[in-house]
């Protein structure tokens, strides 16, 4: 504990911003930042394209005139990038804003959105979907009732044990988490190795490769109610973060806003994933950098994280489509990214932590 | 009477005896209470009780002649001003503004003038130049001090404190001292834990001793805290010397 007394703190110290520097600068930016990075990315791929023509064949569609671009160039922009560039935003805004608020309400740096088992849950029912050859929408629904079925586990787990402490829904988060991976094991035992074994091992790795226009418009109300919802309790969230006692004599109702914002993030984590497959460290790495962006108040942090992550998720994708001449999957990319990412942001956030 | 509880009855687990084995207690407006006590007589548990943190099973607490109110009516109230422990990195500003939300309208951000109203409570307690540092790059008596401010910014009557000169020096434990004499003097009910009896008589304040969960003794700080009662309260040899016409307790030998 420092000792040195009240009248002598100096008042330069810790960079001592004036009023006029307050870190609530920084997050309007990140808007525009982002739609110059998605037309950017619209224009990578196997057939490269200008963000000029991509604004072209973006802007005609929308005010319905016909563009100056060949029809091929208005089918790759359209029918295949687009949704694909969409579903990246949604899946790593959706991520990164579950897992600021993840961070903020267990009170943990490193924790992420599968904490509570949602993504283990997701891979068993996607898995056992495709080993009964449902359809991809099949699929899709299997992956996000998994992912529902095992947070719901986890809380029920932990209001068991009772005392409602986050630890113990963590820790139960951590067990369902084990048993779901052992039952997704179990299926890939027993699945075809021909066919049935590469789609599961496939759709575990992430990729964005496959997404259509109905996909995105069966998860996007699921990710959009869950943003909005955590958008709105922004204050209340941030207040939590003075302890749960503390926030309880503050007036918050505790044990209801948590409950809220784990179902809010459930809802959107699960329906990210059931369009994606897994793809890890998005929800614990952009909130980081988010943090080092625009400060530790969560009321920023959030919508910071939330246009963050679509951002890196945008770049992430059109890595893994232009890198090679295969395509690379989703989640091995931003696992190999974000280990040594996260290690630079440990490095430089070590003066805040220590 | 700004706090008043009756026969307060509270147990940690079920089919154990009770932690508070019936406590009576009353705080008027303008009064410091200083609850003193070994460690384990139940300190802890009475507050917890108090904020709402931990239903009890017998008994009653009032506040302003308001029982069973809702969190954020008690919010209104009562405020806590916890030990001054936690890494937070929120400046002290954003840590003070907490205390603005109980009168924030639902799901809204806190407006100018509760961001005026937190830096008035931070200028309360002399630490406004401190407004925009992060809470856990300053000292521990600066971070006390912060949540103090919290407190105050939640503009209620009663002020429960847990500890608050804990792992404090002698210079920040006086500076939070004179700080809880200059609130009650403008009419705010304080109570405050504390192992150091001469606090309770630098601050001129009622005291209550308890002991296994009861009210061992009760009343003001010089007529309470004579050699014998602290020396039963702690189980040990304590002696009351006189300086400058204040008690101050000590510990004679080992």
């Amino acid at each position: 504990m420092r000792t040195d007394g009240i009248g002598t703190a100096d008042a330069a110290r810790a960079g001592g911003k004036g009023r006029g520097g307050r870190r609530r600068g920084g997050v309007e930016w990140l808007l525009p930042a982002l739609f110059a990075v998605a037309v950017v990315s619209m224009g990578f791929g196997h057939y490269p394209l200008s963000p000029a023509a991509v604004l072209d064949v973006l802007w005609s569609a929308l005010v319905g005139a016909p563009s100056a671009q060949p029809p091929a160039v208005e089918n790759v922009v359209l029918a295949v990038r687009l949704p694909r560039v969409l579903a990246a935003m949604l899946v790593g805004a959706s991520l990164a804003a579950a897992g600021a608020a993840y961070q903020t309400l267990f009170r943990n740096p490193l924790a992420s959105p599968a904490i509570l088992g949602v993504s283990a849950g997701a891979g068993f029912g996607a898995a056992l979907a495709m080993l009964l050859y449902g359809s991809a929408l099949a699929v899709q629904g299997a992956a996000f009732a998994g992912g529902l079925c095992a947070v719901g586990a986890a809380m029920f787990v932990a209001g068991r044990l009772g005392n409602g402490s986050a630890l113990v829904l963590v820790l139960a988060g951590l067990v369902v988490s084990a048993l779901f991976q052992a039952l997704t094991s179990a299926l890939k035992y027993v699945a075809d190795p021909t066919d049935t074994l590469p789609a599961i091992v496939f759709w575990l790795l992430g990729s964005l490769g496959r997404v259509g226009m109905s996909d995105l418009a069966w998860a996007a109300p699921f990710a959009l109610l869950g943003l909005s919802v955590l958008f709105l309790l922004r204050w209340p969230t941030q207040v939590l973060e003075a302890g749960d006692d503390e926030a309880r004599t503050l007036g918050i109702p505790v044990g209801a806003l948590r409950i809220v914002l784990i179902v809010a993030a459930t809802l959107m984590t699960a329906a990210a994933v059931s369009i994606s497959g897994i793809v890890g460290w998005v929800g614990l790495l952009v909130p980081h950098l988010a943090r080092l962006l625009v400060g530790p108040a969560y009321g920023t942090l959030l919508p910071a994280s939330a246009l963050l992550g679509a951002g890196y998720l945008l770049l992430v994708d059109g890595l893994c489509r232009s890198a090679f001449a295969a395509e690379l999957p989703l989640g091995i990319v931003t696992a190999v990214l974000g280990a040594p990412v996260f290690v630079v942001i440990l490095a430089k956030a070590r003066r805040q932590w220590s | 009477m700004v706090l008043k509880v009756e026969g307060l009855i509270c147990r940690r687990m079920p089919g154990q005896p009770p932690v508070l084995a019936g406590i009576d207690l009353a705080l008027g407006a303008g009064e410091i209470l200083c609850l003193l006590g070994p460690n384990g007589s139940g300190k802890t548990t009475l507050l917890q009780c108090l904020i709402g943190a931990l239903s009890f099973e017998r008994g009653c607490v009032r506040i302003e002649g308001e029982t069973e109110a809702s969190s954020r009516r008690l919010a209104l109230q009562l405020a806590y001003v916890p030990q001054a422990a936690g890494d937070s990195a929120l400046a002290l500003l954003d840590v003070v503004l907490m205390g603005r939300t109980p009168h924030m309208p639902p799901l809204a951000l806190p407006s100018r003038e509760d961001e005026r109203l937190a830096y008035e409570a931070l200028a309360r307690v002399g630490i406004e130049r401190l407004a925009e540092h992060p809470f856990n790059r300053v000292s521990g008596g600066e971070r006390q001090l912060a949540l103090i401010a919290r407190a105050l910014a939640q503009r209620t009557r009663l002020l429960v404190m847990d500890e608050p000169t804990a792992s404090l020096d002698l210079g920040n434990q006086a500076r939070v001292l004179r700080t809880i004499r200059e609130l009650a003097a403008d009419g705010m009910s304080v109570l405050v834990t504390t192992h150091q009896p001469e606090h309770a008589f630098l601050l001129g304040a009622r005291v209550a001793a308890m002991t296994g969960g009861r009210i061992a003794a009760a009343g003001a700080a010089r007529e309470v805290l004579c050699a014998r009662t602290l020396s039963d309260l702690y189980a040990t040899p304590v002696d009351v010397v006189e300086h400058a016409g204040i008690p101050s307790a000590c510990v004679p030998r080992l």
